[in-house]
């Protein structure tokens, strides 16, 4: 099985559903001769031809109530917003169309479009290209937010949100494109093509949204994580020796709530990570269902290890970023609870 | 130290407020027959005072003039004279149905009825209209049940939206009508989306995208336009300039450009400004302007001058914000009282044979309003069940909407 960037995964995904299904168009700025500013369509539009991979305008707003427009009339959109904190000026063409059109037309018009978007920070992006907006989507009703953590499940994930016929948020944490970063921004990057996640298989196949993997089996306390998280949590538990049960949630809606059960109520304790700002963070909502699922399985409180409650600072970056040392903090802390 | 005295902010106010005297003399009104009808492969730069000036077709005496008349025959004008009578009587019928508490909200289209029901008739099957909320009559005109539209008004039984949408935000694919928003703009760039994707596909089918003058401040009215301009959409890009956003007069949107349709010229976007008050042109304008989309010319921008007679919607009171005889010194008149004069003079028409049209669509709609009722009125408290309410979030209910489902306890 061929190794492939997380990028290359997400061309694949893509390459592979533009050949089969014309209905499929990709879109966006700096997406078409050029092939992305992260290289996600390179060599699309001269596979595919102008009309089917294209550059766009500046405008967020633009291209998604073109890509509304274009699903409506029954194309399949994957859209690339540049960075995910550029998708403001979107935000209503994403809350109040893309993900209500089939609700309040009772079926008449439906919106089968992917947004996709790097997210996350790591890169010295400062605080406009590192933001991480996931709770800003999982609280919308009629739309779909995933979030992969490796090149597999990338390609799966992004076919199969191509593939869903309501409208997907597909958040690419930028900093996992070219590797499995931990969160040692101080040692040398693993590339893809060391790990065994890097490995990800020819032609069609998906990854179902709504169903997490276990990275990690083990007994002590339960990590629910995704995104650049899960690699971080990896290095923490590697470096306590704590046998905790990663959690890779990758769909946070719908939400594979079954195995987060399953597993907290095995283990009785539960830390959380994002690297998203903590307050009324994607987080919250996961404490609130384990402690609704697992309130009388549960050893200690839930404790959430997040980014802090600041714009994404450019110099302090990794004093911002919920690194390995904060979740082995918070996972010895729970244990010792 | 600076020589130049304070700065202060200018506001723009309309030319009069209530308990004045109504002026529309700031509105220039070329007669009628007076604009040229350009061929519709003309460069937009050709065109730049069509931007400026109004065409119209019918004159004060009601004669139908100049290049842009003659492309309707009898038969099509006294159609489309009873599909903006019909929308004038169920207009009628459901302003008083709300204020008789059957329903939470209605928007009428007093003044304004010729703007979609001609320009429906220039559209073919398939092609699709991306409507706000005063284009009913391009459901009138293009065959759609006035029985559905009480219905999803009462949010009754047979609602074909289930109750889930405010009064008049209707829907019919069927129709070429997309589902109306309720947030204002959104459709006109989703407009150009749909013609895009029409383009993409080789497809024949336009795309039509409808505003009012105070939404065209919003950022989507521009992305559309770049977007329109871009890829040369087929899309006729139309605003409803009824002079009034609520209460606030067409000059705060407008700011300090000439006309709303000067603002398709720096897109390169051909722009016309049409007599919305004469279905005669405004028909004649969208044949052009679907003739320059279909033959993949690209995107028009017409503007529709034209007068809301009525409030905005059940919940305001003009007399707060204008003259109370401002409608009556409106100098474009009546667009159902101008086409059945002309059809008067042509000789296809006469007030008795107006005054027994009248009754007979009154009949007919105060039919369809009754067998809407049948079904229940909002206050009959007779609609789509609690259960409904979770379905068509997503294709398939997810397990969190499931459970939610549950313990709703229906």
């Amino acid at each position: 099985m061929p190794r492939k960037t997380m990028i290359e995964a997400i061309r694949d995904a893509m390459d592979v559903m533009m050949s089969r299904d014309d209905d499929v168009v990709v879109f966006g700025e700096d997406v078409g001769y050029f092939g992305g500013v992260f290289r996600a369509s390179q060599g699309l539009q001269a596979k595919y031809g102008k009309s089917r991979c294209f550059d766009t305008p500046i405008s967020e707003l633009g291209i998604v109530g073109a890509a509304v427009g274009m699903a409506a009339y029954g194309l399949k959109p994957c859209v690339e917003i540049q960075f995910a904190d550029y998708m403001y000026p979107a935000y209503d063409q994403i809350v109040s169309e893309a993900a209500r059109l089939r609700y309040r037309s009772n079926g008449q018009f439906t919106c089968p479009l992917v947004l996709r978007m790097p997210t996350g920070g790591g890169i010295f992006g400062g605080q406009t290209h590192s933001q991480s907006p996931e709770a800003l989507f999982t609280h919308v009703c009629g739309i779909k937010t995933v979030v992969p953590s490796n090149p597999s499940d990338a390609k799966g994930l992004l076919i199969a949100a191509i593939e869903d016929p309501d409208p997907v948020i597909f958040l690419e944490p930028k900093r996992l494109y070219n590797g499995p970063f931990d969160g040692h921004h101080d040692r040398p990057v693993t590339p893809w093509s060391k790990h065994d996640l890097g490995d990800v298989a020819e032609g069609h196949y998906t990854v179902p949204l709504g169903r997490a993997a276990i990275r990690r089996p083990g007994e002590a306390v339960t990590i629910l994580a995704y995104g650049t998280m899960v690699h971080v949590a990896e290095s923490a538990v590697a470096e306590t020796g704590i046998d905790a049960e990663i959690i890779d949630l990758r769909t946070l809606l719908p939400l594979d709530l079954d195995t987060i059960e399953t597993s907290v109520k095995k283990t009785g304790r539960c830390v959380i990570v994002h690297e998203a700002t903590l307050t009324s963070g994607f987080g919250a909502e996961l404490c609130a269902l384990v402690q609704t699922r697992c309130f009388y399985h549960l050893e200690v409180p839930i404790v959430r290890v997040a980014g802090w409650d600041t714009p994404y600072p450019h110099a302090q970056e990794w004093d911002y970023f919920p690194g390995p040392a904060r979740v082995s903090r918070a996972l010895t802390e729970t244990l010792e609870a | 130290m600076t020589d130049h005295p304070p700065l202060s902010l200018h506001v723009p106010e309309p030319a009069v407020r209530p308990g004045g005297r109504p002026d529309f003399s700031n509105i220039r009104i070329p007669r009628a027959g007076q604009v040229a009808r350009p061929a519709v492969d003309v460069d937009a730069e050709a065109i730049r005072d069509l931007a400026f000036s109004v065409i119209r077709v019918l004159n004060r005496d009601g004669e139908a003039v100049g290049p842009w008349a003659g492309s309707l025959s009898d038969d099509e004008l006294l159609e489309g004279l009873r599909h903006m009578m019909t929308l004038r009587a169920f207009d009628a019928r459901m302003q008083m149905a709300q204020r008789q508490g059957k329903t939470s909200f209605y928007m009428q289209h007093m003044g304004e009825e010729a703007v979609s029901c001609a320009f429906r008739k220039a559209l073919s099957p398939g092609d699709m209209n991306f409507p706000t909320y005063r284009q009913a009559g391009l459901l009138i005109a293009g065959g759609y049940s006035l029985v559905e539209m009480a219905c999803q008004i009462y949010s009754n039984t047979h609602d074909p939206l289930k109750g889930r949408q405010l009064p008049v935000m209707y829907s019919s694919r069927e129709h070429g009508f997309f589902s109306i928003s309720g947030n204002l703009a959104t459709q006109y760039i989703q407009a150009v989306g749909w013609a895009m994707a029409s383009a993409i596909k080789n497809d024949t089918k336009i795309a039509v995208g409808w505003i009012g003058d105070g939404a065209t401040a919003e950022s989507d009215f521009h992305a559309a336009l770049v977007f329109a301009s871009t890829y040369r959409a087929p899309v006729v890009l139309n605003i409803v300039n009824n002079q009034w956003a609520i209460s606030t007069f067409q000059g705060i949107a407008r700011g300090g450009s000439g006309t709303f349709a000067a603002r398709g010229l720096g897109f390169g976007i051909p722009a016309l400004r049409v007599d919305g008050n004469d279905y005669l042109a405004v028909h004649a304008v969208a044949k052009w302007a679907c003739e320059r989309a279909r033959r993949n010319l690209g995107p028009t921008l017409i503007e529709h001058v034209t007068y809301r007679v009525g409030a905005h919607s059940t919940s305001d009171d003009p007399a707060g914000y204008r003259p109370k005889t401002e409608s009556e010194a409106w100098p474009l008149g009546d667009p159902v009282i101008r086409l059945k004069n002309h059809l008067i003079v042509r000789g296809a028409w006469s007030e008795e044979r107006h005054r027994q049209t009248e009754a007979e669509i009154m009949d007919t709609v105060i039919a369809a309003q009754k067998e809407a009722e049948s079904h229940g009125t909002l206050n009959s408290l007779q609609h789509a069940s609690a259960r409904d309410m979770f379905e068509g979030v997503f294709s398939e209910m997810p397990p969190h909407l499931r459970r939610q489902r549950q313990e709703a306890g229906v």
